[in-house]
């Protein structure tokens, strides 16, 4: 109980690995693609939470100016931005055409 | 006794905010007296809106309910309250209901930093401005989930034209308050984004950022003066809640308490951005003229002022009581006013005494300018016909943006003038 | 090189528990909702958490940046995006794909691997045992560094190791925006 007292970055990374998994789980089982390309943020949000605890993780052997893990997290958050914009583009585009939001009604390709 | 007034005492000449010291007692204090304070203001502004919309219409407003209509807000408090509360039939019950509470959240929380003093703040974070935008930024969450919640569609369309100018409006604020960030970059103590300290770089600079580099500070200010006024849709901007365009909006559907949520929030969000605007160019707490007439005697008359200030409304209040009509049916009215004065002006009397003088000041100097732009926002909506929404949006995109971001430029260049000018030698040296 | 703990931070343990239990169920809400408006809303909640966990570990810009752009900027897109696509027939459809077991039978692989690699003590030559990430080395709360720094570590001439990752975000951006323009106009 000491021990789960005591918040070390071991909790973070487990909080991290959480999400990512629940992120994998939305991605690989859901058919609406907003609801899949939600998954990916929660999947970044992830990573970047990783990011920051090793940043701080860092900071205590490195002095308090290593503050590369945030700096890359907000690098994360700004292609999370760029990419959300383009996906719900690509969205919108192919629902004009087919008039639907399901993943695996995508399949004209298939033989 | 003595012991609480010493530990009252002792507290209250600390130099540092409550959040900083890290003291939940009396952050939990502060948080509840701006609370408080803003519940207040909310229902000053909704008379004064009233009263001077009407005077400046040429009519009197309301006039019954207490002494000139005093007691207004209250009555239409209790209606709203009372009200049946209707949830329209296919709405999302759990939406529908969290909306309003994401707005005046949103609008509530912004508070958290803003410094009425160099330690009357809640707390004073390192990243005060930043803050305040992303979360008044949270409020373009509310009404786009509250318009698609009531399920009928002149919400919908008055929730996506409000949200859309709303974020647009926020890329020209971010663009004015990023010029006014970089001018607390040319103190030696370097740049903050911290709101006190904002204030303080005002201070050791000499002079209030309005006036800095002149047209730059006044155009950044009136860029932001505008974005403001879009951002809380208000008039010449409430096309998306004007009355005779889309019945109210994104509000149609909700009635009673649920509406006076939003209607806070509204006034929450105007108060928050004023007070963006005061700390950012107007010097915040600072009384005016810190520098010019500093001395003694400058010192003692600008302390006057909030007492003086009082009296002079108790005096307004006794002048029109002996106004009122000496009907037998208007004794209670006239008690009133004349209760209501003698408060005014016992209020105005203690704040002569000296302690309370002193720390009160700061309050009442970022008080009165906030309250000067509550003025201004019943003036514009009085004054100004409103905008069509291509209008608007061409005005936030077209004309706001660009003149932000060369005016950004223009102030890095005038602050490094002295630097770029020796580049410049040096480049011209050794052609 | 270790500064101590100087203001110990209040209640640490609740907050994280707190944050984190708001983020898992917020998580698991997005995943499983019929209505798309509900998983955003149950999004915005598991990123405010985000932005409040990021607070404590110290990293108050990236709270903000993240409370700026990813709360208030890439949400208010996706319930855009949401609204203006009809929903009411999708949530009559089927909401799980065929391949669900697949998919959850690789996230349990997953999750079996990354227990694995945080649970794994390893001994060293002199005997030590040692897991892969020892607590420890608190660093003391520097006011009013943390905007500076990361500012030193994008622009700075000297010590600036990002400045080149910074053009490219901003060329990214503009690509984007392009492209989204491109993508969702009727005709080009």
């Amino acid at each position: 109980m000491g021990a789960m007292l005591e918040i070390s970055t071991l909790h973070y990374l487990v909080l991290g690995a959480a999400l990512f998994l629940l992120g994998v789980i939305g991605v690989l089982t859901r058919r609406n693609v907003v609801i899949v390309l939600m998954s990916i943020e929660l999947i970044l949000n992830a990573v970047n939470l990783n990011l920051v605890a090793f940043s701080r993780y860092w900071q205590g052997i490195h002095g308090a100016t290593a503050l590369h893990g945030q700096v890359f997290a907000i690098f994360v958050i700004t292609d999370a931005a760029a990419e959300a914009a383009v996906g719900l583009g690509i969205l919108i585009a192919f629902f004009r055409n087919k008039e639907t939001v399901n993943v695996d009604e995508v399949n004209l390709l298939k033989w | 006794m003595h012991d609480l007034i010493q530990y009252i005492q002792s507290y209250l000449d600390s130099d540092r905010t409550p959040g900083g010291a890290g003291n939940i007692l009396w952050a939990t204090v502060y948080i509840l007296l701006v609370f408080v304070g803003l519940s207040i203001a909310v229902i000053a502004m909704n008379w004064l809106e009233r009263k001077i919309l009407a005077h400046m219409q040429v009519r009197l407003g309301p006039m019954r309910v207490g002494p000139h209509g005093l007691l207004q807000p209250i009555a239409d408090a209790i209606k709203l309250l009372l009200k049946e509360d209707i949830i329209p039939e296919g709405a999302d019950k759990v939406i529908f209901w969290i909306a309003p509470f994401i707005v005046v959240l949103a609008a509530f929380t912004v508070f958290v930093v803003v410094p009425f003093g160099p330690t009357h703040a809640i707390t004073d974070m390192n990243i005060g401005i930043l803050f305040m935008l992303g979360v008044s930024s949270l409020s373009v969450l509310g009404i786009v989930t509250a318009g698609w919640a009531s399920n009928s569609h002149y919400p919908l369309i008055g929730a996506l034209r409000s949200s859309a100018q709303m974020v647009s409006y926020e890329v020209a604020m971010g663009l004015a308050v990023v010029s006014a960030i970089l001018m607390t970059s040319f103190s030696e103590q370097g740049g903050t984004l911290s709101m006190i300290d904002i204030v303080r770089r005002q201070q050791e600079q000499g002079v209030w950022f309005l006036f800095k580099f002149f047209p730059l500070g006044i155009i950044a200010f009136g860029i932001f003066a505008i974005a403001m006024v879009a951002e809380t849709n208000r008039a010449p901007f409430d096309l998306p809640e004007a009355e005779s365009e889309l019945t109210a909006g994104f509000h149609t559907e909700y009635s009673g308490f649920r509406w006076s949520l939003f209607f806070l929030a509204e006034y929450s969000a105007m108060i928050a951005v004023s007070s963006i605007a005061v700390t950012l160019w107007l010097g915040g707490w600072l009384r005016p003229f810190p520098n010019l007439l500093s001395g003694n005697t400058w010192e003692l008359a600008f302390s006057l002022v909030p007492g003086i200030s009082f009296l002079f409304l108790a005096a307004m209040c006794f002048y029109n009581t002996a106004r009122m009509p000496k009907h037998p049916l208007f004794k209670i009215q006239t008690a009133g006013l004349a209760g209501f004065g003698a408060v005014l002006g016992l209020i105005g009397l203690l704040l002569f005494w000296t302690p309370l003088r002193v720390r009160v000041g700061d309050i009442f100097w970022f008080s009165a300018k906030v309250a000067g732009f509550m003025y201004l926002y019943i003036w514009y909506r009085g004054t100004f016909p409103r905008y069509r929404f291509d209008q608007l949006m061409k005005v936030g995109w077209k004309v706001l943006l660009p003149t932000g971001l060369g005016l950004l430029i223009l102030t890095a260049a005038v602050g490094m003038r002295v630097e770029l000018w020796q580049q410049l030698q040096e480049v011209l040296h050794n052609l | 090189m270790n500064p101590s703990v100087t203001n110990p931070p209040v209640a640490t343990a609740f907050f994280f528990y707190l944050l984190a239990a708001t983020m898992i169920i917020g998580g698991i809400l997005v995943i499983t909702r019929k209505n798309a408006v509900h998983s955003a809303m149950a999004l915005i909640t598991a990123l405010l958490a985000q932005a409040g966990l990021y607070l404590m570990l110290y990293a108050p810009f990236v709270a903000g940046v993240q409370i700026i752009l990813y709360a208030g900027g890439i949400m208010v897109l996706f319930l855009f995006v949401i609204m203006l696509i009809s929903i009411e027939r999708t949530m009559k459809e089927r909401q799980f794909n065929k391949q669900w077991l697949v998919g959850i039978t690789a996230a349990a692989v997953l999750g079996g691997l990354f227990i694995t690699v945080y649970t794994t003590v390893t001994r060293t030559a002199s005997g030590k045992e040692s897991t892969l990430f020892p607590s420890g080395n608190r660093v003391a709360y520097v006011d009013a560094q943390n905007t500076q720094g990361i500012a030193m570590l994008l622009f700075d001439r000297g010590a600036g190791t990002y400045m080149f990752a910074f053009e490219i975000a901003s060329l990214l951006l503009l690509v984007a925006i392009i492209g989204a323009v491109v993508m969702a106009k009727k005709r080009i």
